[in-house]
């Protein structure tokens, strides 16, 4: 395989506190390739957006990086200042967020703020870029494009505004696409449309995409690989079909037993005693071991580190056990 | 059915006064604008029924929510509960009495509880305001109970809101529905601002209660999975109105209107991951100016001539209606 677009190598996000200072991502390492979706799923709480945020250098003071390493095609972007990583941002990364009436500038068009965008990252003149904006608004959907580039965001409704959000977001042909929760505001019929309309945009510019969100579902429809984040780490992490139909964690086969499905009904949903810890008393050793059923003492003393696991990656110390006990390997 | 019926909903309809002040009008020469919200939707909740209402957002279910529970005067129809009418009863005592049998249930924890007041008062003042405990005594010992009831300490009474997280406050909004011993409940939306393990305890939870003291909910949703997991008989509704109504099993087997299917494709699902999805087309239109004939039928591709001018009432046989002239007509 080629090189990664992004590549994240135990990274690290802390908080300083007048007390003490809080580690609210703690050791995250994972690749995404051209083209490929890799869907970062986590209940709130979880560092999935701060991860996010980390990768653009958009995390908020007294957040900081206070280690490992991220590297966009080869190219180190962790440590570049603040000029150098506005000229990455925009360029070679793109950003969707939650909620795109926040994303836009009410008080401007929308094709001028596409036009600025495109001639702050392009040598494109003023024409040439309002024409680039309306085949961008084409592509993304936007019946009447010609017209609709001279409304204001609030002449549009929710999801054609996200659909304006991603056109922002890739008028700078960028390698890597950071979208947080770019769906959750959106009704379900919106919802669809979105989801496909990203999917088949990155999938035909090779793309790579970070796909933050809580909700299973969509990372089920949409990621090619799929990170579960707990208490600021990886839980688990591999190809989205393994991590959903045979999750190796105890925390990933819990949250997919507490998911209501369309499927065959079941009596109860799993429940997963307690919730996640607050970033001040993360437990030590495996972070979730007071809520885990199966955890020993090894689990309430050193923490696991990403095991292989069949074709995924889990990060449980049941996946050492059950390879000593049994010669195959496979874990209960 | 209807004879044993805990509540019955008549022709409900809501309509509310959207228009500009009196000064802009005559300025702008604009008339009175008026947004229905609800029209003429009827359902009935038998006793231990769970009855959901699904729907997108602006679709009207949290406008008939807050009907059936009184908190908004029906610009037409009625609500009955055991076969009192809920608006017609003059006299307050009368009113009073019914009102200790309903209950509701708030979708965000955060903003339906007094951050002034101790759980233990919150608790307590349906409790005070229906005079249900002679003193003070036997309220602390009932709140205590409560809170037991729905995974809390007796010691949280002590505690404010902000000192306990999403899904333990809305144990605490569920102790306090239940401390006026009622019947029937109305949900709206009561797990949609909570992560998804919690959500899973909360569901759990409300079933128990169910199967303990007989409750009928009224569960309203805009998660069709979280909806089937709960429901007995659900109701799609679409612009005000309900476009179908069926048992739950058969709603997902074997869906009759347009809406109900192409939702159904859009949903993604963990079940159902890896097949192809179908976006539904367009948006939810304008409530103040709603298509003529069926309010769907810009959306829907099975839509012919008679949807564009007549508004399909529900029908069919038994328990399973819809209003879709197509479906009337056997055409789908």
């Amino acid at each position: 395989m080629s090189e990664p677009v992004l590549s994240v190598r135990d990274l690290k996000v802390a908080f300083p506190t007048r007390r003490r200072t809080l580690t609210a991502v703690d050791g995250v390492s994972f690749d995404i390739a051209a083209g490929e979706v890799l869907g970062v799923v986590g209940e709130s709480g979880a560092g999935k957006s701060l991860t996010g945020a980390a990768v653009i250098g958009l995390l908020e003071p007294p957040g900081r990086i206070v280690g490992g390493e991220v590297h966009l095609k080869g190219q180190r972007i962790d440590h570049l200042s603040t000029e150098e990583m506005r000229k990455v941002r925009g360029k070679r990364i793109g950003m969707v967020f939650q909620d795109p009436l926040t994303s836009l500038n009410p008080l401007y068009r929308v094709g001028e703020q596409i036009v600025e965008t495109i001639r702050t990252h392009t040598r494109l003149g003023e024409a040439e870029a309002r024409e680039r904006a309306i085949s961008l608004l084409q592509e993304v959907g936007i019946q009447g494009a010609r017209a609709r580039i001279d409304s204001y965001p609030h002449e549009f409704s929710g999801g054609m505004r996200q659909r304006v959000v991603l056109a922002l977001a890739l008028c700078a042909e960028p390698d890597l696409l950071i979208a947080d929760e770019p769906t959750t505001a959106l009704d379900v019929s919106i919802q669809a449309q979105i989801i496909s309309l990203l999917k088949r945009l990155c999938r035909e510019r090779g793309t790579a995409v970070m796909l933050i969100t809580h909700d299973m579902g969509v990372i089920a429809e949409t990621a090619d690989r799929v990170a579960v984040m707990y208490a600021g780490r990886i839980a688990e992490i591999g190809p989205v079909r393994d991590v959903v139909q045979h999750p190796h964690h105890p925390y990933t086969k819990g949250l997919m037993g507490a998911i209501p499905t369309l499927g065959p009904k079941a009596e109860r949903l799993v429940q997963i005693p307690g919730s996640m810890p607050r970033l001040d008393s993360i437990p030590p050793g495996c972070a979730f071991n007071p809520r885990c059923a199966f955890a020993f003492d090894r689990c309430r003393v050193e923490r696991p580190e990403a095991m292989p696991a069949g074709q995924s990656k889990a990060a449980c110390w049941l996946l050492v056990e059950s390879a000593a006990r049994s010669p195959a390997g496979a874990p209960a | 059915m209807s004879v044993a019926a805990l509540v019955e909903a008549k022709s409900l309809t809501r309509v509310f006064d959207v228009s500009k002040p009196w000064l802009s009008r005559v300025i702008e020469r604009e008339n009175k604008a008026y947004l229905k919200a609800v029209t003429n939707v009827s359902f009935s909740v038998g006793r231990r029924e769970t009855v959901a209402l699904v729907g997108e957002s602006g679709s009207g279910k949290s406008t008939v929510a807050r009907m059936t529970v009184g908190l908004l005067r029906p610009t037409d129809g009625t609500v009955s509960i055991d076969g009192i009418d809920m608006w017609a009863t003059a006299r307050t005592a009368e009113r009073q009495k019914l009102r200790r049998r309903l209950q509701m249930i708030f979708q965000d924890p955060f903003a339906s509880l007094n951050p002034r007041w101790r759980v233990q008062r919150i608790v307590a003042d349906p409790i005070k305001a229906f005079g249900l405990a002679k003193d003070g005594a036997e309220i602390e010992h009932r709140v205590g109970e409560l809170l037991r009831l729905v995974g809390l300490d007796p010691k949280d009474g002590a505690k404010y809101p902000h000192e306990f997280s999403g899904g333990q406050r809305q144990r605490i909004c569920i102790a306090r529905a239940l401390s006026s011993n009622p019947e029937f409940l109305v949900c709206d939306e009561p797990t949609s601002a909570l992560d998804v393990s919690v959500q899973a305890q909360i569901l759990n939870l409300m079933r128990d209660l169910q199967d303990r003291f007989g409750l009928s909910y009224l569960f309203i949703s805009h998660n069709l999975a979280v909806v089937r997991h709960m429901a007995t008989r659900i109701g799609v509704m679409y612009l005000g109105r309900i476009v179908e109504m069926s048992p739950a099993a058969e709603l997902f087997s074997a869906p009759r209107h347009p809406y109900t299917r192409l939702l159904l494709d859009a949903l993604p699902d963990l079940a159902m991951s890896g097949r192809a999805r179908r976006p539904i087309e367009g948006e939810i239109p304008n409530p103040i100016a709603p298509p003529a004939g069926c309010a769907f039928h810009p959306r829907c591709p099975w839509a012919f001539d008679p949807c564009r001018i007549d508004t399909p009432e529900l029908a069919g046989a038994g328990a399973r209606l819809a209003a879709c002239h197509a479906v009337a007509a056997g055409r789908i």
